[in-house]
């Protein structure tokens, strides 16, 4: 992943404003304002908006290790959704506007129409921070032929739900709203391959927030005195905490991956698809694991509210839901290697590199 | 922030991505040849002795060692492609490749020049098979408790005692030895291990058969009854060891051979599933190709961090501890995935199956102790971590 000066500022500006006390107060629906201009005016939140539509241009793999840094501060903001819904809009050489936004379609099977006068029909659901946004980009379709169209929240049906980490998880209803822009989606773009770049992009948060667990869990370990000594002295605590390791380190890996397959060949791709299911799959079990094990080193002081431990772990148990689940992942991947057959899954795996 | 794990993106070089064809071409030929059957029981030694002379005359052996030794002078990542593309194909590599990954290595940086001259071409060529002498029978995770002693004698040293568990001795011309030579100290109980270059030859030195479980000869004792070694084979300094265990050596845990030894009963599942294995079987395979796709990334990622001269320490412990804990919970899942009812026809897909979990069920232990024991490299995890 990149080592950058973009990675470098955006740790810095979460660091400085996105404090554990500031998560709480965004799941009490207190808007982290101030986080978020930051973020704008340096130009992270179009990341992947090229300069000429009015965005900050830079490199595909620059904005998954934004979201790398992201996760690891359980930032309660739509920066992945924003960079997503930016890089949505380019692709039909549409400008992006300023504030968050969100995307819809999150699912393969997205319905979501457009007439000849950019009228949308449909309903999306589970559209993270729909409420919060101030824009949507959706990706519908006009006589079976996907569009992209820029669409303002305010006047939108919005039935407002909640994910299991707490934040925005809306239901859009867009009938009669008319689209501020639109433009046809190129070759490739659907639902699918915008469900794909999804799934890549919550691996890079899940990376993010499994890094940061670690860190909490070493630290807590350290700290915490029984029986007159470290926990991190006892051997049993030690072997937790290097499988915690473990899982850390195949998550990001496996998140990079799919962030290098997507950036170098496009979510469309056949290679996009083997990579992001593979890091759907083994970044949704490191979640799945590392956050039992944060749990068990932090005891009950880990299932307080109080504690910050859950602004990770909540939003682990979330995204590995989102875009996908391991299960879905798998047998999308297990049905491609199938179909490729058994002398092929050596050379399938190894292919590109 | 507690430990920044780092896994360079895998970009491997054109040269690279040429020899994986070259290799893969390579073992087709062989394969069709007879040389090997990728899916048969393990070949006789005699075989693998034939194989290593091909890989040998191929280039393939020694790849990243200077010219001058018989080496090739190629890159780490190329040398990686050629043995995950071997250990994928179930190549008979046992005659070479312990003194290809670790022993060559070691006479290399350590060893004296007349030894480096005579022996490393030896090696590079597929002539010399070795073995490595660390175990002993109170001394096995506890590596450094070693007491087969070596004392000084006139123009060398007399070993006696004994090592275990010592795959491979039996066929093997050449050890490489830990011995003890001095005392551990009360500041250092790592102190006073010496290694040395031992010819399985030298009279006094008798080697005795330790069949598995699997019914094979693998492990041997091997005894030392005074047995003379000459100054010429010590190798490195006295008494300091500990020192030579050096971090290259460490990173050999991260190697192919470290996830891809139980991969049969995953591709002969794929086989028994057909195109369209319906949406359980298909979830099951994905999950474990999601797996050993991202091993496969994490060990090739190390072997790129390692050409470009970083020291990915923890990074090799933990894709040991991870590959090594996948391939032997492998065969398990594998089975439980697809109905065996133990009625297959012969030469059948069906007995292909039954034949790779039989093959890797019995195999599956030893997978987590040999070369640093599951506990241990969560040792090794824990220290990289600051808990120890």
């Amino acid at each position: 992943m990149s080592d950058n000066i973009i990675v470098d500022t955006v740790t810095r500006i979460f660091g400085d404003l996105c404090e554990p006390q500031t998560v709480n107060a965004a799941e009490e629906g207190r808007w982290p304002e101030e986080l978020w201009n930051a973020l704008e005016e340096s130009g992270l939140t179009l990341t992947w908006v090229p300069d000429t539509l009015g965005g900050a241009g830079a490199e595909m793999i620059d904005g998954f290790a934004v979201l790398r840094v992201a996760g690891r501060f359980a930032a309660p903001v739509p920066l992945a959704e924003t960079l997503m819904a930016g890089w949505l809009l380019s692709q039909a050489g549409i400008s992006a506007p300023a504030g968050p936004m969100t995307v819809a379609p999150v699912h393969e099977d997205g319905n979501i129409t457009i007439d000849a006068n950019g009228k949308l029909r449909g309903r999306a659901r589970h559209i993270p921070f729909a409420r919060t946004a101030r824009h949507i980009a959706a990706l519908a379709k006009r006589d079976g032929a996907p569009v992209v169209a820029l669409v303002a929240v305010e006047g939108l049906g919005i039935r407002e739900g909640i994910s299991l980490a707490g934040e925005p998880q809306d239901t859009v209803t867009f009938d009669g709203a008319t689209a501020i822009g639109t433009g046809a989606a190129p070759a490739g773009l659907d639902p699918v391959a915008l469900a794909r770049l999804g799934a890549a992009m919550r691996t890079q948060q899940m990376a993010g927030a499994l890094e940061h667990i670690l860190d909490q869990s070493v630290q807590w370990s350290l700290d915490r005195v029984q029986f007159g000594r470290p926990i991190a002295k006892f051997q049993a605590v030690q072997h937790n905490l290097a499988t915690l390791a473990g899982e850390v380190a195949a998550a990001g890996a496996a998140a990079d991956g799919a962030a290098e397959a997507i950036a170098s060949e496009g979510p469309a791709s056949e290679r996009a698809l083997l990579e992001v299911a593979v890091a759907k799959v083994r970044v949704g079990e490191a979640a799945g694991n590392g956050a039992a094990i944060a749990h068990q080193v932090h005891g009950a002081m880990g299932f307080t509210y109080e504690h910050s431990l859950h602004h990770a772990t909540r939003r682990l148990w979330a995204w590995r839901e989102e875009f996908g689940n391991e299960t879905l992942w798998a047998g999308r991947l297990g049905q491609m290697i199938a179909e490729h057959g058994a002398d092929d899954l050596w050379p399938f795996i190894t292919q590109g590199t | 922030m507690a430990y920044n794990f780092h896994f360079d993106p895998v970009d491997l070089p054109p040269e690279a991505k040429e020899l994986r064809e070259e290799v893969r071409a390579f073992l087709r030929r062989e394969i069709e040849a007879g040389t090997f059957t990728p899916d048969s029981e393990r070949a006789p030694f005699s075989v693998a002795k034939a194989f290593a002379r091909k890989v040998g005359a191929q280039g393939w052996i020694g790849m990243t060692w200077p010219k001058q030794y018989g080496g090739h002078e190629r890159s780490h990542l190329e040398r990686y492609v050629v043995i995950e593309e071997m250990l994928a194909h179930r190549a008979p590599t046992r005659a070479y490749s312990t003194a290809d990954r670790q022993s060559g290595p070691v006479i290399l940086r350590y060893g004296q020049q007349e030894v480096k001259d005579k022996i490393l071409p030896r090696i590079a060529s597929g002539e010399l098979c070795f073995c490595i002498g660390l175990s002993e029978p109170n001394s096995g995770s506890d590596v450094f408790a070693a007491s087969t002693r070596a004392t000084k004698t006139e123009g060398g040293w007399l070993v006696n005692g004994r090592k275990i568990w010592t795959s491979n001795a039996h066929n093997s011309d050449y050890m490489i030895a830990l011995l003890r030579t001095s005392p551990p100290t009360k500041e250092n109980r790592r102190h006073g291990l010496t290694q040395f270059l031992i010819a399985l030859k030298s009279p006094g030195l008798t080697t005795r058969p330790i069949v598995n479980l699997t019914g094979g000869h693998d492990f041997n004792e091997v005894v030392f009854d005074d047995v003379f070694v000459p100054d010429l084979h010590l190798i490195g300094e006295v008494d300091m060891a500990w020192k030579q265990a050096t971090d290259e050596l460490a990173y050999e845990r991260s190697g192919p051979d470290r996830w891809l030894e139980t991969i049969t009963a995953l591709t002969e599942l794929v086989r028994v599933a057909g195109p369209q294995p319906g949406e359980k079987l298909a979830e099951g395979i994905g999950r474990e190709v999601a797996h050993l796709a991202t091993l496969r990334r994490m060990s090739a990622s190390v072997a790129g961090m390692l050409q470009a001269g970083k020291t990915p320490g923890v990074e090799a412990a933990v894709v040991k501890d991870l590959g090594t804990n996948w391939e032997q919970a492998l065969p398990n899942k594998v089975r439980l995935m697809a109905p065996v009812r133990g009625d297959s026809d012969p030469d059948s897909n069906d007995d292909r199956f039954e034949q790779a979990l039989r093959q890797t069920t019995l195999i599956a232990p030893k997978l987590t102790i040999q070369g640093g024991t599951r506990e241990v490299l969560r040792g090794i995890i824990a220290r990289g971590l600051g808990l120890r």
